[in-house]
């Protein structure tokens, strides 16, 4: 047994980092537990030849696939979206693409405006502080000034348009579709110690430069500096209950495999909408045998994944292939619910760059642009560096039976239960995607593309896990309150992607990590009534 | 309770036999074969094989399973037939399919379009991304006026 902590954070991501970061001002001690390593820009794949490769490889954003001693299995066989994530100090930020939407204050009203899911807790305005906050910290590039969303500063200016920005956006322009300059947590000018972004053009399995703002090089070296103690290789296997029903702290396995039991006066769950669920439902008890914080019977329930249909087009002139950051523009066109639609919600469109050529080649080769024999050459150099994509965001609302559980075979290397996913997608959210796909279709077509292809089947994975412990004011029907806090457990608190009550249809980093900072202002602010 | 550290799982024998070589060398001069017109080699070249030899990583049993599979529809091992035959046989096993020939394809492609003749036909510079990365115009913000004029489109609550 170690010394007691005052807070003991499990999850060194997005959230995990951020609420280091503020809580840090308290001069309590805090300590927070990382399953995986440091990882050093020097091993990041971009400094190799074998850049395309790995991210098939070691550096692939499926722990099915990478299989590294940090990952643990994942059965999501009975899922049609496959679950990205990345398990080392900075979480999935390591190998996200750094866009920076915010969910739109729409999105926390759903019930009310659409008549769908539910209402959040708190709204746009409660999180819009933290988000400002969260920007600076992370670094974030972008255009002040898009009528897709209210009125924001961001602290850099925007990633380049480049050749594929440019054409996407004359077609928008011609079409009299919005479209914006994404807003990118990648450093465009010097930020705070962080070098520009030089266009490595492989921005998903870390970035070499240190642009991108992943939260190992932007909260963790300053909340360290300022006390906070981030122990790596370090699993936790549940969390200790005492017999007043109160968390006790948390018991894991260390780099040499030795049990270690962490007591803390206060246990922040930090490890996102798959780990998160899994530790509370691995941590049964007496007082809690259907698994930590679980009267509702939701811990687990309501995953939201963001199906995602990535819509390919190629043209006759060169695009800009692998080079620049992968995120280029965005369209809010159609996010918000319009009653002419067959569903509600919406999504945002995402206008990515292209390939490397080994991305080229498999893909093409796959699908058969791109034939065997003497006709390969003269293809692949027709796909090369001559495509942009669009990423169809949707929307999918919170369903009960879209759940983890615990599997009842499946274990990661130390012995614990690792987690199973089921998920469907709902008809909303399917008529959604058709109207999407249908959408990105005509944008290739005015755009001039002499080659359009998308897969319904194999959907980008973009490794938005969320939902999974959703706040609320009910206790029957959420898992934490308004500010994080455990219905059930009153020194146990969940910060991460798992406390969405809806998704919205964007990536969800900007938003996780305001509602982080949001709960540690909270629980600063209530220091002496924290447990009432 | 103690546990020992997390052991790295096995991916499969990551070294391919002399037959199996043989075999793999005649399949990729079918899959990508040697271009005079393009200036470069085919993927049966012997850096390109080698390169392959020695990356295999976790696909290792799947390309073994695949190299059966060839071996099978072959008759033995492709490389022994004559080039019609040849054909035939990489027809039949494209027709097949699979996971273990995804994965093998896979394998052949990623190291064939890192090899420095490759990178250079396709106009690319034979180098990692980092440190030197790439130049990316910065496009024409007027481009956005229209947007602008079309006013605020997200839904207030």
């Amino acid at each position: 047994m170690t010394d007691p902590v005052d807070i003991l954070i499990i999850g060194s991501g997005a959230s995990g980092a951020a609420f280091a970061w503020s809580m840090a001002d308290t001069k309590m001690r805090i300590v927070c537990l990382e399953q995986g390593d440091w990882v050093k820009p020097t091993d990041y794949p971009a400094n190799g030849r074998d850049w395309e490769a790995r991210r098939y490889g070691d550096a692939d954003i499926m722990a099915n696939r990478r299989q590294l001693p940090a990952d643990y299995p994942i059965n999501d066989a009975n899922s049609i979206v496959k679950i990205a994530n990345f398990n080392a100090v900075g979480g999935g930020t390591v190998h996200y693409a750094a866009h920076f939407p915010r969910l739109h204050p729409s999105d926390f009203r759903v019930k009310s405006l659409d008549g769908v899911a539910d209402d959040w807790p708190i709204d746009y305005a409660v999180l819009e502080p933290f988000f400002a906050q969260n920007d600076q910290m992370m670094g974030v590039a972008g255009l002040a000034g898009d009528p897709g969303f209210p009125p924001h500063t961001m602290p850099m200016p925007p990633v380049p348009l480049g050749r594929s920005g440019t054409r996407a956006g004359e077609t928008m322009n011609r079409l009299g579709w919005h479209w914006w300059p994404s807003g990118a947590a990648i450093a465009t000018v010097e930020h705070d110690g962080r070098a520009p972004c030089i266009n490595l053009g492989h921005c998903l399995p870390g970035c070499a430069q240190g642009a991108k703002g992943s939260t190992d090089i932007t909260y963790w070296p300053v909340a360290i500096r300022a006390g906070v103690e981030l122990r790596t290789n370090c699993r936790v296997r549940e969390i200790t209950i005492g017999p007043d029903g109160m968390a006790t702290g948390a018991i894991y396995y260390d780099r040499d495999g030795r049990e270690v039991f962490q007591p803390a006066h206060v246990v922040v769950m930090a490890a996102n909408g798959i780990g998160t669920p899994r530790l509370l439902l691995n941590s049964k008890s007496d007082c809690f045998p259907n698994g930590l914080a679980n009267s509702s019977g939701l811990v687990g329930r309501n995953l939201m994944l963001h199906p995602w249909p990535i819509i390919h087009g190629w043209f006759d002139d060169e695009m800009d292939g692998q080079r620049g950051p992968l995120v280029s523009i965005w369209s809010k066109q159609f996010y918000e619910t319009d009653p002419a639609r067959d569903f509600v919600r919406g999504y945002m469109l995402q206008f990515g760059r292209g390939a490397g050529p080994v991305g080229e080649a498999m893909s093409g080769v796959e699908a058969g642009r791109i034939p065997w024999g003497a006709g390969h050459h003269a293809a692949m150099r027709r796909f090369a560096n001559h495509r942009f994509h669009v990423g169809v965001a949707c929307d999918d609302l919170p369903e009960a039976h879209n759940r983890i559980t615990l599997d009842p075979v499946l274990k990661d290397a130390h012995g614990i239960p690792a987690p199973r996913i089921d998920y469907t997608m709902s008809d909303n959210t399917a008529r959604m995607m058709e109207h999407g796909i249908a959408r990105a279709t005509e944008i290739m077509r005015a755009a001039g593309a002499h080659t359009i292809a998308c897969s319904r089947d194999v959907l980008n994975y973009p490794g938005h896990l969320l939902g999974t412990a959703r706040m609320g004011t009910d206790p029957a029907r959420s898992v934490v309150n308004a500010w994080g806090r455990s219905h059930d457990v009153k020194n146990l608190f969940v910060i991460d992607g798992s406390v969405f009550v809806t998704g919205g249809g964007l990536n969800p980093t900007s938003t996780i990590q305001a509602i982080a900072l949001y709960i540690a202002d909270q629980m600063k602010q209530r220091l002496d009534t924290l447990f009432e | 309770m103690s546990k020992a550290a997390a052991p790295l799982p096995a991916w499969g024998d990551p070294i391919l036999s002399d037959a199996e070589k043989r075999s793999l060398a005649a399949l990729c001069a079918r899959m990508i074969p040697a271009s005079a017109e393009f200036k470069v080699p085919g993927a049966d070249d012997a850096l390109i094989q080698a390169d392959i030899a020695k990356s295999l990583d976790r696909d290792a049993a799947a390309v073994h399973r695949a190299l059966a599979q060839l071996e099978r529809i072959s008759g033995g091992s492709l490389a022994d037939l004559d080039i019609e035959k040849q054909e035939e046989s990489c027809a039949t096993l494209r027709a097949e399919g699979g996971a273990d020939l995804t994965a093998l394809g896979r394998i052949i492609l990623q190291c064939y379009y890192r090899d420095d003749r490759v990178m250079i036909s396709l106009g690319m510079e034979p180098r990692p991304p980092f440190p030197k990365g790439h130049t990316l115009p910065q496009g024409d913000w007027a481009l956005l006026d229209p947007v602008r004029k079309r006013g605020k489109i997200w839904r207030e609550v």
